[in-house]
């Protein structure tokens, strides 16, 4: 593996960036364009569009499945190891036999990636807001917005709010109440507790976390069953990636309404479109990808399995890719 | 410049959305409403709106006051509805096997040193601790979304909630 760029790329090109090379693949973007090339072919995609999905990425560690970038590039997290391919999971590329796949250590991906975004993200630029809440992410390279790009992420242990756990948010924690949940009540729960029993006795109000979410499609655990994991977050404009499952995951829409493309994991072909109101709940299938509009900003919560055993047991056919037979 | 109006659900007042199909069977989406599973369910019926192998989400009708239940893991309870009374007392033995999975329904009031009260309202999210107990009080009627695990009280009527054709 070379990794051939850093954070002030030795060698920019006429735009300014960095190239950077990781096995057969090599990535570099002009001012509207990220240009991806592998051994067996080349592809581009809008630079918004890339920076949004790299963001997504690498914030999530590679997240559950398949991250598919667009139709044709993305990544497969197998965690600790991930494949990075063009064309995998494209009908076309496939019958013509033109796809590309290739395995890198988590660690060697995720480094590359993180340079990339650092490299590639101009100042003024975030690419984990709403468009509107942003400035353009086009043109020729000028300077970086690292606060934007090195968010840490919020993983509870045990609930948001209980003592030495993940605290829940405010304005003087830099955390304002969004502007399309204005109308979000900001009141909290009452919490009466016994002296002695402060660990354990614990509420705050979730829809004020989420309306004081700085950040859209970025799941992050608010509370821990074992391993089931509620992971709300905050979407506005379109789900900047595709995602494709290698497990069943729950949506619950809270406020609002999303509509979720679903298509085929591995063809592509559509399968359906799921209309989501607030209310609603919905399991999205071991066997398909999908992506999500939000026209308002809304509130939905992500509800996961973070079993590390259940992509083999649907891979050896143990479990089925549907989320209830009935 | 106008300002944006939120909308969550109630029981009085929600509108459910659905599976378009183009080539797949509905039933993989397992669609659902909570507040229209909710207007369906007898108070404190635990009714899973969401599996994923033993977890759970369980749709609860509060309405009065619940039997007191003891919990083996943490669970959460969020509020989707009304305003809900949660009682957690700490029970002076050992009521439940910690390696179980789901409440269990207890006999009365159990003996043990009360831990405190939470008053939730619509978006608020409560623990309920492991191996302590609980009891929901609604003077209305509420609903909460339980996350928890599969448990001898889990109520499965996925045929009569779920949309099941295209
Ligand atoms: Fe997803």
């Amino acid at each position: 593996m070379t990794l051939t760029s850093d954070t002030a790329p030795a060698n920019p090109n006429d735009a300014g960036y960095g190239t950077f090379t990781i096995g057969g693949f090599t990535f570099s973007r002009d001012e509207y364009f990220a240009t991806i090339t592998w051994p067996t072919g080349t592809h581009q995609l809008a630079i918004d569009v890339f920076l949004r999905a790299l963001q997504r990425d690498v914030a999530w560690g590679f997240f559950y499945g398949i991250v598919n970038f667009d139709s044709v590039f993305g990544t497969v997290n197998h965690y600790g190891n991930v494949d990075m391919f063009a064309g995998r999971f494209n009908d076309a590329y496939r019958r013509a036999e033109v796809d590309y796949s290739e395995n890198f250590t988590h660690d060697d991906l995720m480094a590359c990636f993180q340079s990339m975004l650092k490299d590639w993200t101009n100042d003024g630029y975030d690419p984990f807001a709403a468009p509107q809440e942003t400035g353009q992410p086009f043109g020729k390279n000028n300077g970086s917005n690292d606060a934007a790009v090195t968010r840490r992420r919020v993983v509870a242990d045990r609930m948001v709010s209980v003592p030495g756990d993940e605290q829940v948010r405010t304005d003087d924690m830099g955390f304002p109440v969004n502007r399309g949940f204005a109308d979000v009540p900001q009141d909290e729960p009452i919490v009466e507790v016994e002296p002695g029993y402060e660990g354990d006795v614990a509420a705050y109000n979730l829809f004020k976390y989420i309306s004081r979410s700085d950040v859209t499609w970025n799941p992050s655990v608010v509370s821990a069953c074992k391993e089931s994991l509620y992971c709300p977050t905050s979407e506005e404009f379109i789900l900047p990636v595709i995602h494709g499952n290698d497990r069943v995951e729950w949506f619950v829409q809270l406020s609002d309404e999303i509509q979720w493309d679903v298509e085929d994991r591995d063809t592509g072909a559509k399968r359906a479109r799921v209309i989501c109101k607030a209310g609603d709940v919905a399991a999205m299938p071991a066997d398909i990808r999908h992506q999500g509009y939000s026209p308002k900003r809304s509130m939905l919560l992500v509800w996961e399995n973070a079993s590390n055993r259940i992509p083999e047991m649907i891979a050896r056919g143990e479990i089925s890719p549907r989320a209830v037979d009935f | 410049m106008a300002g944006y109006t939120t909308v969550f659900g109630s029981l009085d007042n929600y509108e459910k959305g659905r599976v378009i199909i183009v080539d797949d069977d509905p039933k993989a989406y397992v669609f659902s409403n909570i507040f229209e599973v909710a207007s369906m369910s007898k108070p404190y019926e635990k009714v899973a709106v969401g599996k994923n192998l033993e977890y759970v989400l369980e749709t609860i009708r509060c309405e009065g006051t619940s039997e007191w239940r003891v919990t083996p893991h943490d669970e959460f309870a969020l509020v989707m509805d009304g305003t809900v009374v949660v009682e957690l007392l700490d029970p002076s033995g050992q009521l439940v096997d910690p390696d179980a999975n789901g409440s269990i329904g207890l006999d009365g009031e159990p003996a043990g040193t009360r831990m405190g009260r939470i008053t939730a309202s619509r978006g608020h999210q409560a623990l309920l601790p492991a191996g302590k107990c609980y009891r929901f009080h609604c003077d209305a009627v509420g609903v909460i979304l339980l996350q928890t695990i599969e448990g001898p009280d889990t109520i499965y009527r996925w045929a009569e909630i779920c949309q099941t054709e295209a």
